[in-house]
């Protein structure tokens, strides 16, 4: 079919630079162990934590910061996009017969890619920390991330075409929405111990039901209202997204 | 291979309608080179982005290869290579690797696309760049990589939007003698976009000149001089008695009116042909016992038609921010 082999070829395209330069890569890759390492012990030493052993700790700051890795990436995946349209190599693509959803899911698929591997580096890292591996959970916990990573992905396209051609406006709604989302999310530190209205606006956050969610998934608990909570928030971020970025995608660039 | 019909382009800015494309017909015949000549901003590139379906036109019809652009844009896009004002290559791409994704673009299989991105870059003088990342060529380079990758499906119709803008003129020379060559070899419709006279003149067969989102005039260059602006001899005399003297002589040779200098001492007259008249208007006035210091003939460029159809003219208008 035609949409998979443009998707194909969109996703080849995109991944062989990143293969091409296994430094650039490593970097890219390591960028999330740094939190594993430099923040993740400041968590486990954590009063917080201390009572349920530091084992907990790890259980609970890995999936988030998977989801931290999940809102970066894919909003990056926007200002590759941006670059493309601000130079001329989008045009060129738009104009041979190359379907326009598969450029957008070939794109999207890239920055999945990397995310996963990431996200089993990361996993893999933190075993012998202590990390308690429920496989079932954690795949699910994975499909929730890919979920996720759809959606901002569309998101951050669509920003890209809105931001034409200067991109002033694209570096504003992403500096603007992406640190909120994340700190209000209770991904780095529990949203519990901070005052209400702040745990107001973390509730009103759609990303911390996500968090919720892949916590309890990554505990190995699934008949958990959490769950169906967070799942309901990713698909939610996914179909509004995707709509919005195939629709400006069509729209014209 | 182009018929358009109408076709128009609105945008709105702040609120405002501007009017890129103000109702465009235009047929170009197969094999032709076609230049679209006119200011920044006459809505040259907004009508090539119609016809090549990057963007779906305010109203109007257009038949690009064959397809409509409105009902069949895949279609044409199969049918049709576009060069872009900017750099097609992805910045953090290989030479190779995007001829290679340009290929499966229009549909060919891996294998066959490296093997059309070989015979490219070979038949660009690529080759020994293939590996290097688009960001490290010269502008030169990356323009005939431009070509290549709007060749790479071999269209029989190319448009061409601004193909050497900013490039010095070595590398002007070598990408039109690329583009020369490969249209003679494959037989293409060539329809290009371009602000510099020179270009237009020496390059197509057939100019257009586009003004405020119309087209003004269309013909080849030697027929729009001719019938726009017209060959010139200007003699320049003593004093006002010759100048008007002169004036009366120029006259019956000439094919309008003779105007006089500012300073009233030259005397400047449209005739059909300047270099067979330049010598039968000095006779004329050596018979009529006017003495003549100077003489000159001119024969008109495409700013001189611009000029006679606008009152403006085009290198002034293309001053930055024009």
């Amino acid at each position: 079919m035609k949409v998979i082999r443009d998707t194909r070829t969109m996703f080849i395209r995109e991944i062989t630079p990143a293969l091409r330069q296994p430094v650039g890569l490593l970097f890219t890759m390591g960028q999330p162990l740094l939190f594993l390492f430099l923040f993740g012990p400041l968590l486990a030493g954590n009063e917080m934590f201390a009572a349920q052993g530091e084992a907990s700790a790890w259980q609970w700051f890995v999936p988030g910061i998977l989801i931290m890795m999940c809102i970066t990436g894919p909003m990056m995946a926007g200002y590759m996009l941006l670059m493309e349209l601000v130079g001329g190599s989008m045009e060129r693509m738009l104009v041979t017969p190359m379907s326009r959803t598969a450029m957008m899911i070939g794109r999207t698929l890239k920055e999945i890619a990397l995310l996963l591997v990431q996200a089993v580096l990361l996993i893999g890292l933190a075993l012998p920390l202590g990390f308690r591996l429920y496989l079932p959970g954690v795949l699910a916990g994975l499909i929730l991330l890919v979920v996720l990573g759809v959606g901002l992905g569309a998101f951050s396209f669509a920003l890209a075409i809105a931001s034409q051609p200067g991109g002033e406006l694209f570096y504003m709604v992403t500096q603007a929405v992406m640190f909120p989302l994340i700190l209000l999310s209770g991904m780095l530190l529990p949203l519990d111990s901070g005052p209400t209205w702040l745990q107001v606006l973390g509730r009103i956050n759609p990303v911390s039901y996500i968090v919720d969610a892949e916590r309890m998934l990554f505990a190995g608990t699934y008949a958990n209202p959490s769950v169906l909570y967070g799942s309901a928030a990713a698909l939610l971020i996914a179909a509004v997204g995707v709509t919005i970025g195939t629709r400006s995608m069509r729209r014209g660039i | 291979m182009i018929h358009a019909r109408g076709l128009k382009k609105s945008f709105k800015v702040k609120r405002e309608t501007v009017e890129a494309v103000r109702g465009i017909d235009l047929d170009v015949d197969p094999g032709q080179l076609v230049a679209f000549l006119g200011p920044n901003g006459a809505g040259k590139s907004t009508s090539l982005r119609m016809l090549t379906t990057l963007l779906p036109p305010t109203s109007g019809t257009a038949v690009v290869a064959g397809y409509d652009i409105v009902k069949d844009p895949v279609e044409v896009r199969r049918h049709i290579g576009y060069i872009g004002q900017k750099n097609s290559a992805g910045e953090n791409f290989r030479v190779r690797d995007e001829l290679v994704t340009q290929g499966c673009c229009y549909g060919l299989t891996r294998p066959e696309a490296r093997r059309r991105a070989d015979e490219i870059l070979d038949l660009l003088s690529l080759t020994h760049l293939a590996k290097r990342g688009s960001n490290t060529l010269s502008g030169g380079q990356r323009r005939r990589l431009d070509i290549a990758l709007g060749l790479i499906h071999q269209p029989r119709l190319l448009f061409l939007d601004e193909p050497s803008t900013g490039l010095d003129p070595h590398s002007r020379a070598d990408i039109w003698a690329h583009i020369l060559r490969l249209r003679e070899e494959h037989d293409m419709t060539l329809f290009l976009t371009t602000h510099y006279l020179e270009e237009a003149d020496n390059m197509a067969e057939r100019v257009i000149v586009v003004d405020h989102g119309r087209v003004i005039a269309d013909g080849t260059g030697e027929q729009l001089k001719k019938d726009l602006a017209g060959d010139h001899v200007t003699v320049t005399l003593r004093d006002h008695t010759e100048s008007a003297r002169a004036a009366e002589v120029a006259a019956r040779i000439a094919s309008a009116a003779p105007e006089i200098g500012a300073d009233g001492l030259t005397v400047r007259v449209r005739v059909p042909q300047a270099d067979i008249a330049m010598a039968e208007l000095l006779r004329a006035l050596e018979n009529a016992d006017v003495k003549a210091l100077a003489a000159e003939s001119t024969r008109p460029s495409l700013d001189d038609v611009f000029l006679a159809l606008t009152g403006r003219s085009l290198r002034e208008s293309d001053t930055p921010g024009a």
